[in-house]
Order: structure tokens, then sequence, then C-alpha cells
């Protein structure tokens, strides 16, 4: 889907005219390629302490692994700023702040680097969760990373993105989810990603062993996959090496032959809210690919209607759709006895379902639920190593989207710190990380592609 | 070579079939072939794979599509270098496809192939008359200008206008259903069995689509997800109330009507046939093995016969040589060229006199159970696209014998027959057997 505004605002003219008015403009965002570098220049990791050191080690060490680092990425890494350098990545790790006084060094010694930052550019922080249990000190300086993150995304031009890993205490910022998080979000994999903080909350997962393909030997099932965001999801799933089952209504068959053949996967063709959907998708995974690791639950409709106008049809279809169909999937999975390989669930909400949308009351309670379903259902899966996500699509350039009014969809596109929609491959990456062996420490938690929408959390 | 080992059907995709003028009015053979093929593909993910064989036709060909099946090939995810053979033996075409990939990989000549058949009624290829195709023929040979104008100027305006495709018999000028008509009369086939017989098909269709049983035989084609023939709500009262089309000119009352009788249809069907050892490394179930099968062909040029009761001959010999009976089969699919075909084909086998003087029988061969009778529906519903019928009655049955099977928890064989008439006199039957 085209965004025309998105080009003229990039072109020269374009640009110094949305300069002199003050208009957005927006940045193309650089997207993933499989075998591209993970950063365009040097990494700038600021803060003290042994996690710093950690996190400093992993991103300039050789690859392969040293010293109780698995792997390293083979960075320029500076740990105090240089002036004039433009960095790619700012990472400024806090995990060892007691009091609300010790944010100040490494944040204003961020700030120096910000007007420089490279196009595309990353800054990072890294902290631990604030809890009851803490002294308020600590709570307060831990707290105020979420305030200080979410406000400085906001001030990023030049498709920078400002996003947080959060890493509970007793987990290791070397954590494989830890790792695999900080690597997320430097990358281009995470272009719609801003203002986010991703909580990791257990030492589990495993690292991928080649971070180009790290679905390898993963058996996938996509739901909705026959177009919009799940045929991308099925593609990027598919691009990172795993074997994708493509399921979608029977009416969508030819699209999701389409889709399964591009990425030489295998099409299924039912409803998922089939009572025996379940089993199906089961059976046919297990007999067909020898096995399940990942199911993605990105089947969805809309039937928007004001709640004052509200039909038990309209109410019931998106509810059996969009949620009922996966809880029972889920339970017919989890209870088979099959789906013990370091299984991942990811299913598909949106940020209606976090900030509520205007003629969506069934579309968002069904979205909304979804981040209950895997909160709750996660806490199952994590004896296997196992875990279960959401994403949280905000706008997104799909025939969806494509169907509202001009207008609309022109401010729809702007409210956000990246002042555009993301793309379905956005979307996809975001699904695609939660879903791979390394994210096993991320338990229950939403991931929101928003471009930092301004509705919302 | 080997001695022979069991061939299995591993399953099938087809595209909804379209009445003629729908949906497909611009799909060639070429593209629904294809599509068919990228479903199957799709399904058993199949890309890149090295097939042992394809093997399709089409009855209403263009001389452009010398070689389908491999032109599909070459537009289908399948590696390129999958081999590929274009068959036509008018709407036996697609059985025949089936009985000839088995048997070659019973012998060991292959692991795998896909057997299937594509039919176009709209998209028929338009045939110029014989003198404007000599003078352009000439034309093209000419090798001078004038000589080239000369040749062209033999064309007179009537030779412009083209022949229509047509179906009916070369050796009697007769159309299909005219020849159906014939044969009904002569067996005595009321105008209400044969109302019946449509209404079973189309309510069995609608309910094998309603419950999911064609999710894996069937893929969408150009926005059509359930055959166009079908009308689930049709009732005897509608089908009565439709006027005879066929057998007018004849001394009995006519009680062929569009309603009883197949429509012209588009539309392409595929089926996976392998090995055992082909099955097992590719992951895949077989459904049904491909037993046996057996040609017939009956001389209705002379009025022996009529055109399309081919298979009565065909069956009791098939069935012959194994030692089996219409009572053995679980299912028995019989094509519904027309309701009559099939009625006349049921009142010949429990006839006593056919049975002696034409059968060499002691008595009547047998009776079709009707409870076995096309379960899920057949071509009064479905449509006929010629050379795709085969591969869609084949895919069915043996879904729904693997089906049967495993309900019973038993080691009986489950058995099922496929008979197919055909144009020219022709009938196939084939037995298969639930894996």
């Amino acid at each position: 889907m085209g965004d025309t505004y998105l080009d003229l605002m990039s072109s020269g003219a374009g640009a110094a005219i949305a300069t002199r008015l003050g208009l957005p403009r927006p940045a193309p965002l650089r997207r993933y390629r499989p075998g591209v570098a993970l950063l365009d220049g040097s990494a700038l990791v600021l803060g003290g302490g042994p996690d710093a050191d950690a996190i400093a080690q992993l991103l300039s060490g050789p690859p392969g692994g040293t010293g109780g680092v698995p792997d390293g990425w083979g960075l320029d890494v500076h740990r105090h700023a240089v002036p004039d350098e433009r960095y790619a990545a700012v990472l400024v790790v806090l995990t060892d702040v007691t009091h609300p006084d010790q944010l100040a060094a490494p944040v204003l010694e961020a700030a120096a680097t910000l007007k420089r930052l490279r196009p595309g550019g990353r800054v990072v922080t890294v902290s631990r969760p604030a809890h009851e249990t803490d002294a308020p000190a600590v709570a307060a300086a831990r707290q105020g990373v979420d305030g200080l993150l979410r406000s400085l995304a906001k001030e990023l031009r030049g498709g920078a993105t400002g996003n947080g890993v959060v890493v509970t205490d007793g987990v290791p910022v070397t954590a494989p989810s830890a790792v695999a998080t900080l690597r997320f979000l430097l990358s281009t994999r995470s272009a719609f990603v801003d203002g986010q903080l991703v909580d990791v909350d257990l030492d589990a997962g495993e690292l991928a062993t080649d971070w180009d393909h790290p679905l390898a030997g993963r058996v996938a099932v996509v739901t909705g996959a026959a177009r919009g965001i799940g045929a991308v999801v099925a593609e990027v799933l598919a691009r990172d090496g795993a074997r994708v089952v493509c399921v979608d209504v029977p009416a969508a068959g030819q699209g999701l032959a389409a889709v399964a053949n591009r990425v030489r996967g295998t099409a299924l063709q039912l409803d998922v809210t089939a009572p025996d959907a379940g089993d199906r998708i089961l059976e046919h995974a297990t007999s067909r690919h020898g096995g399940l690791h990942v199911m993605v639950h990105n089947a969805g409709i809309t039937r928007d209607k004001l709640l004052a106008n509200m039909t038990p049809d309209r109410w019931g279809s998106v509810m059996a759709v969009n949620l009922a169909a996966q809880l029972a999937i889920n339970e017919t999975l989890l209870t088979s006895g099959e789906f013990v390989d370091a299984p991942r669930i990811v299913a598909t909400a949106s940020t209606s379902g976090i900030a509520g949308n205007r003629g969506q009351t069934n579309y968002a309670a069904s979205k909304a639920g979804i981040i209950g379903a895997v909160r709750a259902t996660a806490p199952l899966l994590v004896p296997f190593g196992g875990t279960a996500n959401a994403v949280a699509p905000g706008f997104i350039e799909t025939d969806m989207t494509a169907r509202m009014p001009a207008l609309t969809r022109q401010v729809a596109r702007r409210l956000s710190s990246l002042q555009q929609g993301g793309q379905p491959v956005d979307v996809a990456e975001a699904v695609a990380f939660l879903a791979s062996p390394a994210a096993g420490g991320i338990v229950g938690r939403t991931l929101r592609v928003c471009g930092q929408s301004l509705v919302g959390r | 070579m080997s001695s022979p080992r069991p061939a299995y059907v591993l399953g099938g995709n087809r595209i909804p079939f379209a009445r003629a003028g729908g949906p497909y009015a611009h799909a060639s053979n070429l593209d629904m072939l294809t599509a068919a093929l990228d479903g199957l593909v799709a399904r058993f993910g199949l890309q890149g794979e090295v097939l042992g064989q394809v093997s399709a036709g089409a009855v209403l060909k263009h001389s452009r599509d010398f070689n389908l099946a491999r032109q599909a090939v070459l537009g289908s995810p399948l590696s390129p270098r999958t081999p590929a053979t274009d068959v036509q033996e008018a709407c036996a075409t697609g059985v025949e496809t089936v009985v000839a990939l088995a048997n070659k990989i019973a012998l060991g000549q292959l692991e795998s192939g896909v057997a299937g058949g594509a039919d176009s009624a709209s998209d028929a290829p338009i045939v110029v008359g014989d003198r404007l195709r000599r003078a352009l023929l000439d034309a093209n040979r000419a090798r001078t200008a004038p000589r080239r104008l000369a040749a062209l100027a033999r064309i007179r305006p009537k030779d412009l206008s083209p022949v229509a495709p047509r179906t009916d018999e070369p050796s009697t000028g007769l159309s299909m259903g005219e020849h159906q008509a014939i044969t009904t009369a002569r067996w005595g086939i009321s105008r209400q069995a044969q109302d019946e017989l449509a209404l079973a098909s189309h309510r069995n269709l609608a309910a094998a689509w309603d419950a999911g049983f064609f999710d894996d035989l069937v893929t969408s084609y150009q926005g059509l997800t359930r055959d166009g023939n079908l009308r689930p709500d049709t009732s005897l009262d509608k089908l009565a109330a439709l006027p005879p089309v066929f057998g007018k000119r004849l001394d009995a009352p006519p009680t062929m009507t569009a309603g009883n009788s197949t429509p012209l249809t588009d539309g392409a069907s595929t089926v996976l046939l392998g090995s055992a050892e082909w099955a097992a490394a590719h992951d895949l179930t077989p459904l049904a093995a491909v037993i046996d099968a057996e040609v017939a062909a009956v001389d209705f040029v002379h009025g022996e016969e009529g055109l399309l009761m081919a298979p009565v001959y065909a069956v009791p010999r098939l069935l012959a040589r194994h030692g089996l009976t219409l009572d053995d089969f679980a299912r028995i699919e019989i094509h519904e060229a027309f309701a009559a075909t099939v009625l006349c084909t049921l009142e010949a086998w429990q006839s006593d006199e056919l049975g002696r003087t034409r059968l060499e029988l002691p008595g009547a061969f047998g009776t079709v159970p009707r409870d076995r009778l096309n379960v899920h529906g057949s071509s009064l519903a479905a449509g006929h696209p010629f050379a795709a019928t085969g591969g869609r009655i084949v895919a069915t049955l043996a879904k729904e014998l693997h089906r049967l099977k495993a309900s019973r928890a038993s080691d009986e064989p489950v058995r099922g027959l496929v008979s197919v008439c055909a144009a020219g006199g022709l009938g196939i039957a084939a037995i298969l057997e639930a894996a």
C-alpha cells in the first residue's frame, strides 16, 4: 500500500515545504533483509556496572562467543560518547540504579549524541522493573525509565526509534531473551516498534546459532494466512527458516495456495471456529512436518458497529473468530502432549484492544481478550520451555486500512511518533521474534507494533 | 522390471466446477489445470518436487494445447524437470490417466504421479470452415506475394463463419442427449426416477460441502468457492416443472430435462498417486489403492447397444477377474452423465435377459444398493467438465473409502467401484480399496 504523502515529503522540495510549514516529516524506514549488517555505524553503551560491561562485551565481542557471553556481534562499541561521532545506536544501561539521582549522568551523556544520531538510529534502555517490594527510591528510579524512554522516543526523528528492555530481577542481562530482545530492537526487524518497553521475565529460551535463520527446524502454523498480515507472517517465518503450515478458510483457498507455494509450505483449508480445528491443525503439522512448535493466531475479522446498534451476529462472529477459536485451539494443543518442544503461541491483538476504538466494541473486546489469554496461557507452557505472547499492531497499511476514508486514513497514519503507517512485514517481524526459540523468557506479554501510536499506553 | 506393488491415491485437488459461460468464461484449459495443480502442490507441499509423471488431458482441446499437461507443469511450482503427458479418451480421460499412472507405479516405472484433466466448454476452440482453412494454409505455403494473394482471393464471405465446437457423435450425427434418450426409452426409465436421482445428487453434494468434506479436495478459483451448478434448494417440484429437452422426436414421451442432465461445465481436477515408499518419504498417508481397471466399448453405431452403456460391460468383466460382486463394494460411483444413464445401467445389471444374452452370466449381474451410490453427489449436481470428472470421482471416492475404513475399525477390505461412460461408446471402470 502506498503512502503518497510520505513519498512526497521525502523528496527535496517536499521536505523543504514541510519544514517551512511545520508539517509532519515521516522518514522512510529501513527494513530487514537477511545478511545485512546489524548496525550501519558505531554503538555507544552508557552506564556503569557489570551489566553495562556485559552488554558492551556482547556487542563488541567476536562472533562465536567469548568469556561467558554466548555470542559476540562484532560491532564497533564506545563506552563514552566521542564528540561528533554519528552513532547508529545508543544503549543506556540503567539496571543498577537505586536512586533517581543516578539517572542524570548516563541520560545526559546520551542526550548529547541524539542530534547526530544516524537516520534509522536506535536508542535502547536496559533496566529493571519497579516493584511494590522495592525500596521507594529504587522503584522511583526504575519507574522513571518508563517515562524517560516513552518521551525520548517521541523526540526522535528520521526513522530513529527508542525502546527499552526491562529485565526481571534475578535474570541476567545476558539471558537469551534479553539478548534476543536487544538484538531485535537494534535491528531493522523492529522498524515500526517504537516507544515500547519489552519485559523479559525468565532466564529461558535458546539463542539462535544463525541470527538470519532463528526458526530453522521449527514447524509453524499461521491462521489467516491467505492474505494481508497473515500472508506476510508466513513469508517471514519461512524466511527465518521455519516450515510453515498456512491456514485459512476454504473460500480463501486460491490465495492460500499461492502463499503456501511461495513459502514452500503446505496449505490447510479450515475454519478456525470448527470444533475440530485444533485437532486438524495438530494432525496436519505432526503427520506432515513431524511436529508443531509455533502457533500463530492471526485470523481475525471486523464487524464494526456502534454498541448501541450492535447485533448478536456481529458481536458473536467477531468473538468466535478472533478469540474463542484460539482459546479452543490452544486447549487442544496444550492437552495433546504434542506441543511440548519449546512451544510458542503468538497471537495478533490490536491497539484497539489497548486504547479502544469507537465502533469497535466487539473487535476491541476480542483483541483485549487475546492480551488476557496469552497472559494466562504462557505460564502453562513455561514447564515445556514454552511461552505465549501477543503482538498489537497499530495502523498497518493493508487492504483493511486501505478501505478507510482517505482523510481518516491520512490522519490515522500521522498519529504516531514515526508519522506513518506500518507495513505488514513490521508485524510479521515482531511475530517471528516472539516465535523464535530465544524468546522463551518473554512470558505472556503483548508487544506493540505501532510506531508509538499516540493512543493507548 | 519388478513385480507389481500397490499404487495409492494420496489425495487430490480440483477447482470448484462452474457452469459454462460463468466465472471461468475467460479461463483456458491450461489456466484451470494449472490452478488445480497449484492447489495440489500447496496442499501436499510439493514445491520444487520432481514427480515421476503428470498425465492429464482435455476433451474440448485447442491445437495450441498439444502439450497441455507439460505446460501446466511448467506454470506450476513443481520442478520443471517433471515429465508430463497428454491423454484424451473423452469423458473417460480422467480415470484413464489415474489407471495409466497407477499401473506404472505398480510396475515400478514410477514412484509418483499426478493424474488429471481440464475442460472448458466456455473457452472452447472455434474452428474455421475447411475452405477457409485450406486457403489460409495455401497462402502460408506460397513463396511469392502474388501466389499468396491468389490463395487468399479464393476466400468467400460465407467461408468466414466459424464452425461451432460440437460433441455430437461423428458416426451418427446425434448428440449425446439424443443417444441417451433412445436408451432411456428402451429401458423405460421414468421422468420421476430421473428427477429423484438428480435431487439426491444435489442433496448429497450440498451435504458434503456443508460438512467440510471438500476442505481438502477443492481449492477455490476466481471467486468461486463451491460448485456453481449445485442447487441445494432444488426440489422434486422444481425439477418436475422443467420442460424435456431430449428425445422429443421419439415415440415414447420425452423425460430428459436440463435438471436431470449435466450442464456444460468448466473445471479441472488432479489426483496425487504414489507408491507406499514415496508416500512414506513425503509423510503422506495413502487413502486408497488402485486395484484394477477395465475399459469397454459398445457398438452404438448400428444400434446394438446404447451410446453410454459400455460400463455395463466393463464392470462385470472387472469384477469377475477378482471374484467380486456388487455387494462387495462399500461405495459405488457411477458418473451421472444423465440421470437416465445411471438408471439404465442399474436396470441393465438387474436384467436377467441382458445378463444371460450379453454378459454371458447365468442371470442378472446384480443390484446396486442405492445407499452406497454416489453418496457425496455426482455430476448432475457438481457439473461435468468432461476430462475433469474422473479426477473428481477418484479423489472423492479415495477419501471416502479411507474415512469409512478408519470408522469401521476392522480389517475387512473397504472397496469402491468407479464407473464412467464416455462418448464414442466407451466406458471405463476401476476398483479402489481403502488403505
